[in-house]
């Protein structure tokens, strides 16, 4: 066995610190942490709240108020539980209110890791600069090296020229989770998971919707089948979906905000709403660190990096000491992807021996849209395993056969596997309905460690549960399911 | 970052490793599963893979020498790095294997580099051999790749893993495809490339499914060589035994009184062995490694197979047909108690040119044994037991009571054939139905 020798943090002094990671965000303060728990010396510049967008503004105040709403729902919904609710209210101001204290909660929780890591926090904005002497970090007015610098800084909505949001009127998810005021109509561009979560609260709690999608179905990363049934969903419990729409323009007028687009049969439409929110898209949070002084490579709005996540220069090579993760480098935009992106990085340039490193497998990427019903997949969809020309099996198994779905009332929706015949591994899995965000786990793990439909076919799942669907659908694919 | 590379336990009871060959240079380049050197160890020569990516900045040992477990033999690292330090921290008698393995809490177990056993004889490998065997002998693969292993006849273990503390993942196997695709199909003999395809066991509840030892593994694989690739006859013969009983009692009686060592029957089934191949000298060949030509043995070394306790090893009684039976007898019971403790030198255990196996003592009355090539054949023994004989006596059958044992020979037929084989079986009951001649 070959010893690894550590590397040593103070031996190779590059100035105070082993790493700084611009950015407090789920990709830098998770990164922060496993540098520190390397026995780097770590600071972190996060010029807003730490937690970033995940915390303050995203993953977790959005799942405060879809809370809200579900709760909302399940108790305007309860007469058939016996569950009356005469004089039922619902109070905008106090549910935006929740959702900040939860978002409050989240960021001095990450303060207090900082602390506990020796982890130092410096509250400004960084530019990167390069010399001779190196990658260097502006600072105010102050430079500062590192032998490693990690940008993590995130994404920030993207505008299209039609569509410019004002901050008041039109919104990105800024506003639109923290208005003061419940619009009585939204019309939402952009049905990608913040543009299908909007879309479900604000008609959870009242609001008028609608829900206009350029590409032919909602949640486009999605299998086209889950989209659909999730498409008929939202529209039965009231959203106005529109696929395949081009969003043209929007007016203000003194009725409201006239918002015209051609449908997809072409026809110019066009609808009256007290708000507008851009949900088409993000792009790298890149404006401020200067990556244009630095020579930085940036590609479609997100920074260029290699396997290990080195940031590349204008000429495609890769610049020593200088790393990125997360959002501003692209690909799925996901809290998670950003912290295990973080967590490899880390561990690669620590020296970690290779096969001890985590390196970040993007087939197994779970993604989640927290609407209702909810939707959890991971890996390849149909038509994407059909695409690459695997010998696909599918298997589906859906809600409403399940006991466990009966009795909560929660019948919409399916598993649905994708699967390769030959050797039974499982390519893919897409759920929607139930507990889907947690659900998708299971198969994760079962894909991350190349179980195949063997070994989940000889675990046994507790009954009842919505767990067993999941095995019920590898159980149809193979011609086996007992329930169907 | 520089790292020290040192040597790695190659088989279960080794302690030390002769580096007998670089396999890369100073300054080569190191992919993870690229082997660095093969080493010598107790059972077999074995490659040295490394886990790790770099380059070799330095080697430390040079060809031949012998290395303890875990001392360093190379530096690896990232080309042009200073190794100064390491150098210094080497020669100042420094723990260099227990450097620690990054700083604080690293998560994952340091990967082990273990390689899997190479046969001794030197077979076409298919794919570069470098199975990731953590240090218990256990290769740790994920199910998919244990099963597109299993469907494209890929031998597991001679595959590098690259997953999660070295684990085989559906990558490597891939990679291990593509890469014995590429090579040119060799113009093997046409038996190397008959891979056991045999479909997997089903497992049922309760069944358990364990790692086989190195040696087994070994064994089994030549084993399936031998049986696919040497065309196996089988003689059988039957020794009248009493004349032999009783010399031995006579043997030991002396031996005892005079201090020497105590003469078993299978010594002396050994010793008519050796004496039927002095006799019968063209039986005393092996096929060549070319397949086309055979070689003709002046020596005759007779390997006897020692049962263990997970295996078979089969060390070798040099020019057994010189020595005297008391010398064969002191001679096996060391080499079979050196055996089982798994002491013997390489050059112990091969080399020999006819193998003894014997299964008597079990009660087993006669057995088909399985050739261990390039050896051209091997004598099964039963058990001496009484047996109703038919004997004619003046002119008349009558049944008497004798001791008899059932001799076995299988035959390779590329170079023994029946009648020299019937030859040679005939020369072994004959040295044993006149003991006298093992003396002479």
């Amino acid at each position: 066995m070959a010893a690894h020798v550590a590397p040593s943090a103070s031996t190779t002094p590059a100035g105070e610190f082993d790493l700084i990671v611009v950015g407090g965000g789920p990709g830098g303060y998770v990164a922060a942490i496993r540098a520190a728990q390397l026995g780097l010396k770590v600071a972190c510049v996060e010029r807003e709240h730490l937690g970033g967008i995940c915390a303050n503004w995203g993953c977790i105040p959005t799942k405060a108020l879809l809370h809200t709403a579900e709760t909302f729902l399940a108790l305007k919904k309860g007469a058939h539980l016996g569950i009356h609710c005469d004089g039922l209210r619902f109070n905008y101001g106090e549910a935006i209110a929740h959702s900040r204290r939860i978002a409050d909660g989240q960021q001095r929780g990450v303060g207090l890791l900082f602390k506990k890591n020796k982890i130092e926090h410096i509250k400004q904005s960084a530019v990167v600069k390069r010399s001779a002497a190196g990658v260097s970090l502006q600072l105010g007015d102050r430079e500062v090296r590192a032998k490693h610098i990690l940008l993590a800084t995130g994404a920030k909505p993207k505008n299209i020229p039609t569509l410019t949001p004002d901050g008041k009127d039109i919104l990105t998810y800024f506003e639109a989770m923290n208005l003061p005021a419940q619009p009585a109509s939204l019309c939402i561009v952009g049905a990608g998971a913040i543009g299908v979560e909007f879309a479900y609260f604000y008609n959870a709690i009242g609001t008028k919707v609608i829900l206009l999608e350029a590409l032919p179905q909602i949640l486009p990363v999605e299998d086209k089948e889950i989209a659909q049934q999730l498409q008929r969903s939202l529209t039965s419990q009231g959203i106005a979906i529109q696929t395949g729409a081009k969003f043209q323009s929007v007016e203000k007028t003194a009725a409201g905000l006239k918002v015209r687009f051609t449908d997809a049969s072409g026809q110019a439409r066009e609808e009256v709403v007290e708000k507008v929110l851009s949900a088409v898209g993000v792009r790298g949070n890149i404006d401020s660190l200067g990556v244009e002084a630095a020579g930085i490579k940036v590609e479609r709005g997100f920074i260029s990096v290699d396997e290990w996540y080195q940031v590349r220069d204008n000429d495609g090579r890769t610049i020593p000491g200088l790393y990125a993760i997360g959002d501003v480098i692209g690909g799925a935009l996901l809290a998670h992807k950003a912290s295990a992106e973080g967590i490899a990085c880390i561990e690669k340039l620590a020296g970690l021996p290779q096969t001890a490193i985590r390196r970040v497998d993007y087939s197994t990427m779970p993604g989640a849209t927290f609407c209702r019903p909810e939707v959890g997949s991971m890996g390849l969809t149909e038509d994407k395993a059909r695409e690459k020309g695997l010998d696909v099996q599918i298997g589906k198994f859906p809600f409403k056969v399940s006991g466990k779905a009966q009795a909560t009332g929660e019948t919409e929706g399916m598993c649905k596997v994708v699967l390769d015949r030959r050797t039974g591994e499982i390519l893919g899995a897409h759920i929607l309905g139930g507990t889907a965000s947690d659900m998708i786990a299971t198969l994760t793990l079962a894909r991350s460690a190349e179980l195949t439909v063997t070994e989940v076919l000889h675990t046994v799942f507790a009954h009842p549960t919505y767990a067993e669907i999941m095995k019920g659908s590898i159980e149809a694919a193979l011609g086996e399911a007992i329930d169907l | 970052m520089a790292t020290l590379i040192v040597m790695p336990r190659l088989s279960p009871t080794m302690e030390e490793g002769v580096l007998a060959k670089w396999t890369k240079k100073e300054g080569d380049k190191i992919a993870p599963g690229d082997i660095i050197a093969e080493v010598e160890t107790d059972k077999a020569n074995m490659d040295f893979p490394l886990e790790d990516e770099g380059v070799l900045l330095k080697l430390l040992v040079k060809s031949g020498d012998t290395v303890k477990l875990g001392a360093p033999v190379a530096i690896l690292g990232d080309k042009g790095e200073d190794v100064s330090a390491l150098l210094k921290e080497i020669s100042g008698g420094a723990p260099a294997a227990k450097a620690a393995p990054a700083p604080a809490a690293a998560p994952a177990p340091a990967p082990a580099a273990a390689p899997a056993v190479v046969p001794a004889a030197a077979t076409p490998a298919p794919v570069p051999a470098a199975a990731p065997v953590v240090s218990d002998g256990r290769i740790t693969a994920s199910p998919l790749a244990r099963r597109l292993a299993g469907d494209s006849g890929l031998d597991i273990r001679a595959i590098a893993g690259s997953g999660p503390g070295g684990r085989i993942i559906k990558r490597d196997i891939e990679r291990a495809l593509s890469q014995k695709n590429a090579t040119p199909a060799a113009p093997a003999p046409s038996h190397a490339a008959a891979a056991p395809a045999s479909a997997p066991a089903a497992m049922f509840p309760g069944d358990e499914q364990v790692p086989m030892s190195m040696m087994r593994r070994t064994a089994g694989k030549r084993l399936v060589e031998a049986k696919q690739t040497v065309p196996h006859f089988y003689l059988t013969s039957e020794a009248p035994m009493d004349a032999l009983w009783q010399f031995r009692e006579q043997l030991n009686r002396a031996a005892v009184a005079s201090g020497g060592e105590k003469v078993s029957v299978n010594d002396l089934i050994l010793k008519a062995l050796a004496r039927a191949l002095r006799v019968v000298p063209q039986a005393n060949r092996s096929v060549a490694a070319d397949g086309v030509s055979d070689i003709k043995h002046e020596r005759v070394d007779i390997s006897v197979a020692v049962a263990l306790d997970d295996g078979l090893i089969t060390p070798v009684v040099r020019n057994a047909d010189q020595k005297s039976v008391g010398a064969i007898a002191k001679e096996v019971k060391d080499l079979a108690a050196r055996g089982r403790d798994k002491r013997l030198r390489p050059e112990e255990y091969t080399g020999g040119t006819f193998s003894l196996t014997n299964l008597g003592m079990f009660g087993i009355r006669e057995f088909y044994a399985i050739i261990n090539p390039p050896e051209s054949g091997i004598l099964a023994v039963g058990a001496v037991e009484k047996r109703p004989v038919v004997v004619e006596i003046d002119g008349k059958d009558e049944v008497r009571i004798e001791r008899r044992l059932t001799l076995t020979l299988s035959c390779d037929h590329r170079v023994i054939d029946g009648a020299l084989g019937a030859k040679l079986l005939a020369e072994v009951v004959r040295g044993l139905r006149e003991p006298m001649l093992l003396v002479l």
